[in-house]
């Protein structure tokens, strides 16, 4: 993202610079621009066959192939995490065609590819976010039809998607959406954030990094520009709330952070720890850091 | 107990070497080559090469043997590596009219000007497992001296389409060349409702199997259009090139396509006139169960054109362009093999909640039903 020039020297024979040939990564860029212009408005673009499968990130692929730069760090997480196979598998792409610096912690990356989550540590101004979506119509699961979900959004005609959340309420006592929740982006375009899980909308409110979105077989891209409003749907009478846990993490002890669960045995005794590897090693390393300070301390008063 | 979380990376290569040898097989068999699988399997290379949306049979049998015969990830090798190559020239339409037939059949007429030429064919073979290609099938000697009885017909310039005879009668509806340059969904993503040409590109990379049973459904009575097969033909045909700086097309080669045309039911047009109607079917190589099927849905697929109401899956254009790519559709339902912790980590929540919500107050009146 940092360079102008127009070709950059490929790093792995027979391949382009980021696999996408220039003339590909134009059209993207120029995808892109439409996307921030119009923050949450669905821009087709010409999305290509990438060697990794659809609904393996594909999207997300095209994205990062078009902005990375040589002097550029990539951070790919899945689920959160740095070391999730296909996290791994994306990254050792990257790595073998633009031969860029990777890294696991959040605040050292320049774009940070993510399938599912938002990093716990906010994100800065001189970051990318990009998101692998699978399907980026949020209208899709209530009108099948293309033709006729570009039109309700054309139209601002978003009653259904309430109509859908009430639904919910009525028949549960909760909007039963716990991922891939709905947002409204600028106070215009209904959004899918793709499947996070709900617990990380409110980070996209006001975020100081660009996010972009990529969804490669539907061939979409979207994006919000930093510091856009974006909320979560809801009532005045069922305001939008955030998952919490009891338990907190079994490796930091953090209490904040979205924890998976671990089944550690057949009788169902089961752990929780962070879905944000590098946030949870940023915590242990706090408390290394505390603990050592409070040994000086003792040793000092002694 | 936190290690199944990770390792991810070294997992991964080990993977891919357990399927390098899962793919070689037994040591004691000589190795299977690419050469072997380009000339002694054509019609899985013809469906790798249509699907894979790239003429090159050699590639195309690469990919069926790096895929261990997994035509639908043969296919997938074959369009990522195609979508890396550079676009020098859009070449001339191709004319299937001059096309050095080895197969041309016509279901509508017993007899034609070119003729019937059945060329290798399953049809008519009884479908009994020949036990002597268990031990080596027929001698070398004796393929040798298998020709095409019907060299005499072949030969000749160019065969009359079946199609275009019935068209000089007025009893077809023509084809039109619209003089515009044809879509191209490879560059530009489709939107709805597409013209022809990009219906019929999505169509000849669209998987078989869904065709076939998309054309199948035709039959049974889920959008009926009466077809016959009007004519059916494979062979070669001359690629050419029109350089603009030279200002005269140049031949570059010659491909081997199979082509369907289908005679449909007639119908009255806006003009108030009755015709038969068409589809149209093409595909690299040998692969008429792909052509016919193809040419069944193209048709499906202008019920508007023709004032039919759009009631059956076969007629509805969005649903099957949306659906019909089997990279597309492979690789999204395969994705369900990635991990979705955080996803079904949020939905356990909820459901917990549901349901602990539901014991405490009045546990007795609901567990009981």
């Amino acid at each position: 993202m940092n360079q102008n020039t127009a070709t950059l020297e490929p790093i792995k024979d027979g391949y382009n610079f980021a696999y996408l040939d220039e003339q590909t990564k134009r059209m993207i860029r120029r995808a892109l621009l439409k996307a921030v212009a119009i923050p949450g408005y669905q821009v087709p673009f010409g999305g290509r066959e990438m060697p990794m499968p659809y609904g393996w990130g594909t999207g997300g692929v095209q994205l990062t192939a078009a902005v990375i730069g040589e002097s550029d760090t990539l951070k790919v997480i899945d689920q959160g995490a740095d070391d999730t196979t296909n996290a791994v598998s994306i990254r050792s792409f990257f790595k073998q065609l633009t031969g860029v610096k990777t890294t696991e912690s959040t605040s050292a990356a320049s774009i940070i590819q993510t399938r599912h989550r938002i990093p716990e540590t906010p994100l800065q101004a001189d970051q990318i976010l990009v998101y692998q979506v699978p399907i980026p119509e949020p209208l899709r699961f209530i009108e099948p039809s293309e033709v006729e979900t570009r039109k309700m959004h054309a139209l601002k005609d978003y009653g259904v998607m309430h109509v859908k959340l009430y639904e919910d309420i009525a028949h549960f006592g909760y909007i039963a959406t716990t991922y891939a929740y709905p947002v409204r982006v600028n106070d215009r375009f209904i959004m899918d954030p793709s499947p996070i899980p709900k617990f990380d909308n409110p980070k996209m409110h006001q975020m100081r990094a660009l996010q972009l979105f990529g969804a490669g077989r539907e061939k979409r891209i979207y994006a919000v520009p930093p510091y856009t409003n974006v909320s979560s749907l809801d009532f005045e009478d069922h305001p939008f709330e955030i998952q919490a846990w009891e338990e907190s993490c079994a490796i930091c002890g953090s209490k904040d952070s979205f924890l998976d669960e671990v089944i550690i045995d057949d009788q169902g005794t089961r752990n929780f720890l962070c879905s944000d590897t590098d946030y949870c090693q940023q915590q242990v390393a706090k408390q290394a850091e505390k603990e050592e300070q409070a040994a000086e301390g003792e040793q000092d008063d002694n | 107990m936190y290690v199944a979380v990770k390792g991810g990376e070294s997992a991964i290569q080990n993977a891919h070497k357990l399927l390098d040898k899962t793919r070689r097989g037994d040591l004691t068999f000589p190795e299977l080559s690419v050469a072997q699988v380009q000339k002694q399997l054509p019609l899985a290379v013809s469906r790798v090469m249509t699907e894979g949306s790239v003429y090159d049979p050699e590639l195309a049998a690469l990919a069926i043997k790096q895929s261990a015969g997994d035509l639908v990830e043969a296919i997938f090798l074959l369009r990522a590596y195609r979508t890396t190559l550079s676009r020098f020239y859009s070449s001339e339409p191709i004319d299937t009219t001059t096309m050095q037939v080895a197969r041309r059949i016509s279901a509508t007429f017993k007899d034609l000007p070119g003729g019937q030429l059945l060329g290798p064919t399953f049809d008519y073979t009884h479908r009994l497992l020949d036990f002597t290609l268990l031990a080596d099938g027929r001698t070398p000697e004796e393929l040798a001296n298998i020709t095409s009885q019907d060299n005499s017909e072949s030969e000749s310039e160019s065969i009359p389409r079946v199609l275009e005879m019935l068209e000089k009668e007025a009893l077809m509806v023509a084809e039109e060349d619209e003089q515009k340059t044809p879509a191209d969904i490879t560059q530009d993503p489709p939107s709805y409702p597409c013209n022809r040409s990009a219906r019929l590109q999505a169509l000849a990379r669209g998987d078989e199997g869904f065709l076939l049973a998309l054309g199948y459904s035709t039959q049974r009575g889920y959008g009926r259009n009466h077809p016959f097969a009007g004519e059916i033909r494979t062979g070669d045909v001359t690629v050419s090139l029109l350089p603009e700086e030279l200002g005269f097309s140049i031949d570059i080669g010659t491909i081997e396509v199979t082509e369907c045309e289908m005679i449909n039911g007639f119908s009255k047009l806006e003009d108030g006139d009755i015709k038969f109607t068409r589809g149209y079917g093409l595909a690299f190589g040998m692969n008429e169960r792909k052509t016919l099927s193809m040419a069944l849905i193209d048709r499906a697929l202008q019920a508007e054109k023709y004032g039919e109401e759009r009631v059956s899956p076969a007629q509805q254009e969005e649903f099957i362009l949306s659906h019909c790519d089997n990279v597309e559709a492979a690789g999204f339902v395969s994705h369900l093999k990635l991990p979705h912790y955080v996803d079904f980590q949020s939905e356990l929540e909820l459901l917990r909640r549901l349901r602990a919500e539901r014991t405490t107050p009045d546990a007795a009146s609901g567990d009981q039903s």
